[in-house]
């Protein structure tokens, strides 16, 4: 028997970790995987929920995310695979085409 | 386990295999944040999601347990590392970070947690009464849930990765000289 609420702290100190890593890592397939982390941790505020209820919505849409995280690797490491041969280096700080 | 005494539980085999398995989601989340290499950092996220998948087995989510495994775990993880090699990436480079992200990055992400523990805070009374871990046999109720109720988006989701792939190919390839 764990409370549904420590599942959700959890879930909530790992997104608040996933915000941090986002906010502060340069490497660009780092803070990809930041939101990977993110992503993760809705999960399982989804899954706790849904087994709290006793009602499985929130597994299907556990399933919903994670086909579009897959959908969102493919696209996304094609655009840093792209980014990288353009510009010789993994660092966002170099990739400022659109700043002002 | 000593916050769980003090709300009067008793520790059972289960709240101590969550906390283990919270202990190593953590701590596999703080690794992301402070290893300098990418592939440590894939390496630790790796390590959070086979302790999310213990913890969906804990609560007795069998099938969304192995799909974190083998999709998170397998496939984008894989990719992941997979690109870190292509890519030969080196050890993150130290660069002037801005004032901003150290002034306002901080107190905004403790905020947000400030945020969602007050929420979780105010609405668990509800919640409180803890769920049984392996009660549901559900499996099969998951899956005629996605294939009855869920099959428009279920479609749409095949026509999301059919683009996806679409996508993938134009980025990758070569532009012809």
């Amino acid at each position: 028997m764990v409370p549904t609420s420590y599942y959700l702290i959890l879930s909530a100190v790992l997104f608040g970790l996933g915000v941090v890593a986002f906010v502060f890592k340069r490497n660009v397939i780092t803070i990809f995987m930041s939101i990977e982390l993110m992503l993760n941790a809705v999960n399982l505020a989804f899954v706790a929920f849904s087994q709290a209820r006793h009602q499985s919505d929130g597994q299907v849409f556990v399933l919903f995310v994670i086909v579009v995280a897959a959908a969102e690797a493919a696209v996304g490491l094609g655009i840093i695979i792209l980014t990288a041969r353009n510009r010789q280096s993994l660092n966002v700080e170099r990739v400022d085409l659109l700043k002002l | 386990m000593a916050d769980a005494q003090e709300l009067g539980q008793p520790v059972t085999p289960q709240l101590a295999i969550f906390f283990v398995l919270a202990a190593i989601a953590v701590i596999g989340a703080l690794s992301l944040i402070l290893q300098r290499h990418p592939i440590h950092s894939a390496l630790s996220l790796i390590v959070v999601m086979i302790a999310l998948a213990g913890l969906y087995l804990l609560m007795g989510s069998e099938f969304v347990a192995a799909v974190q495994i083998i999709v998170y775990g397998g496939a984008i993880m894989v990719l992941f590392v997979f690109v870190i090699m292509l890519l030969n990436a080196g050890a993150e480079e130290r660069t002037n970070v801005s004032k901003l992200a150290g002034v306002a990055g901080i107190p905004l992400a403790v905020a947000l947690l400030g945020f969602l523990a007050a929420a979780i805070a105010r609405s668990n009374e509800s919640a409180q009464a803890g769920l049984q871990s392996g009660t549901l046999a559900n499996t099969k109720e998951i899956s005629m849930m996605l294939f009855k109720d869920f099959v428009y988006p279920f479609e749409l989701t095949s026509f999301l990765i059919l683009v996806a792939i679409l996508g993938a190919i134009v980025l990758a390839q070569r532009e012809k000289s």
